[in-house]
């Protein structure tokens, strides 16, 4: 029985349509963000977040149709792994940009200046 | 002597299955084990990917992203990966087929789309150079090609493995191993593009509106 439907959703005609799927939703959005960039359709910070939007989705999308990573069977190892790596890549990146804006913000020569000046120092 | 015999073939179903379960659950863990690897070359691109966005402003006197990127181009690599990612699709569905001439076809289909994007990245690398815009610019051109350098390292790795598999499919056929071979190349190749599409947005995309 068990293998019986995952011989199902295994078929080849089904995962043809998939991959299909998967391809031209993919190639929608890759154009839609070109075009919104390079059309100059949305003010700059709006484009921004859309094409970072549809960066997303098209993440998505390859991770169902080509990774298929959420037909797994039970003990669900694969997706684990990758919720943690998820976690981990958002950390990193975020963590990073957050560290060195707020560097570059406070540790410029002309603001580390003007705390020495502050502190009654100077040079 | 009836109970005996329905023993025997519980008995004898059950250690068929359990053979069976025990040669998926080893295909399954080695695609598994190949997979907890990808995702430890996520992270490999993902701390890239953080020096690219602390160091894309410190462009140190040399060009910023708009002044260099050519959108065109980078559009046509984008859907020349993407096609290559779903003929892998079709390479695996023809390998369940047990279709050889359809593998074969697939794979170089598969293999020239990857050739002719790494073909045009390396133009792309030498163009830039040859302007005098290397990486020894500013730190924004280091993390640049440093980003999509590795990312060209891992498509070249793919196109040498795509003929190690094609030879293999010549030599064994459709063993379980090859099938096993295939497998894993393709969530490989799946993941490059999935790669892409990041780079394509952040580094060319953001690259041009100036942020």
């Amino acid at each position: 029985m068990k293998t019986n439907v995952y011989q199902a959703s295994n078929h080849p005609t089904g995962q043809f349509k998939n991959y299909l799927i998967g391809y031209f939703v993919s190639i929608l959005l890759t154009l839609s963000s070109f075009f919104i960039v390079t059309n100059h359709v949305l003010t700059l910070n709006t484009a921004v977040y859309v094409i970072s939007l549809l960066a997303i989705g098209q993440f998505i999308i390859q991770i169902v149709f080509f990774l298929h990573l959420f037909n797994e069977r039970s003990p669900r190892y694969r997706l684990l792994v990758f919720l943690l790596m998820l976690s981990i890549v958002l950390i990193l990146v975020i963590g990073s940009i957050w560290i060195m804006t707020n560097l570059s913000s406070n540790m410029s020569i002309p603001k580390q200046i003007q705390y020495m000046n502050n502190q009654g120092g100077g040079f | 002597m009836s109970t005996q015999n329905q023993q025997f073939d519980i008995h004898h179903v059950s250690l068929s299955e359990l053979r069976k379960e025990e040669s998926t659950s080893i295909f399954e863990n080695v695609s598994f084990g190949f997979f907890v690897y990808l995702m430890t070359d996520l992270v490999l691109f993902a701390s890239l990917f953080a020096v690219y966005a602390v160091l894309h402003k410190n462009t140190a006197g040399g060009p910023a992203g708009y002044q260099i990127f050519n959108l065109n181009t980078v559009l046509v690599e984008t859907l020349l990966l993407l096609t290559s990612s779903f003929t892998t699709g079709l390479t695996i569905l023809s390998l369940k087929t047990k279709t050889k001439k359809n593998v074969y076809i697939n794979l170089f289909i598969t293999f020239l789309l990857g050739l002719s994007f790494l073909v045009i990245e390396l133009n792309e690398f030498s163009h830039l150079v040859s302007i005098g815009d290397s990486w020894r610019v500013s730190g924004f051109l280091s993390s640049f090609f440093t980003l999509v350098g590795t990312h060209g390292l891992h498509i070249s790795i793919g196109l040498i493995w795509m003929i190690i598999l094609a030879y293999r499919l010549h030599k064994t056929g459709f063993g379980r191993a090859n099938i096993r071979r295939f497998t894993i190349f393709s969530l490989f190749w799946h993941f490059l593009d999935v790669i892409w599409i990041f780079i394509f947005t952040v580094v060319y995309l953001m690259g041009v509106t100036r942020l």
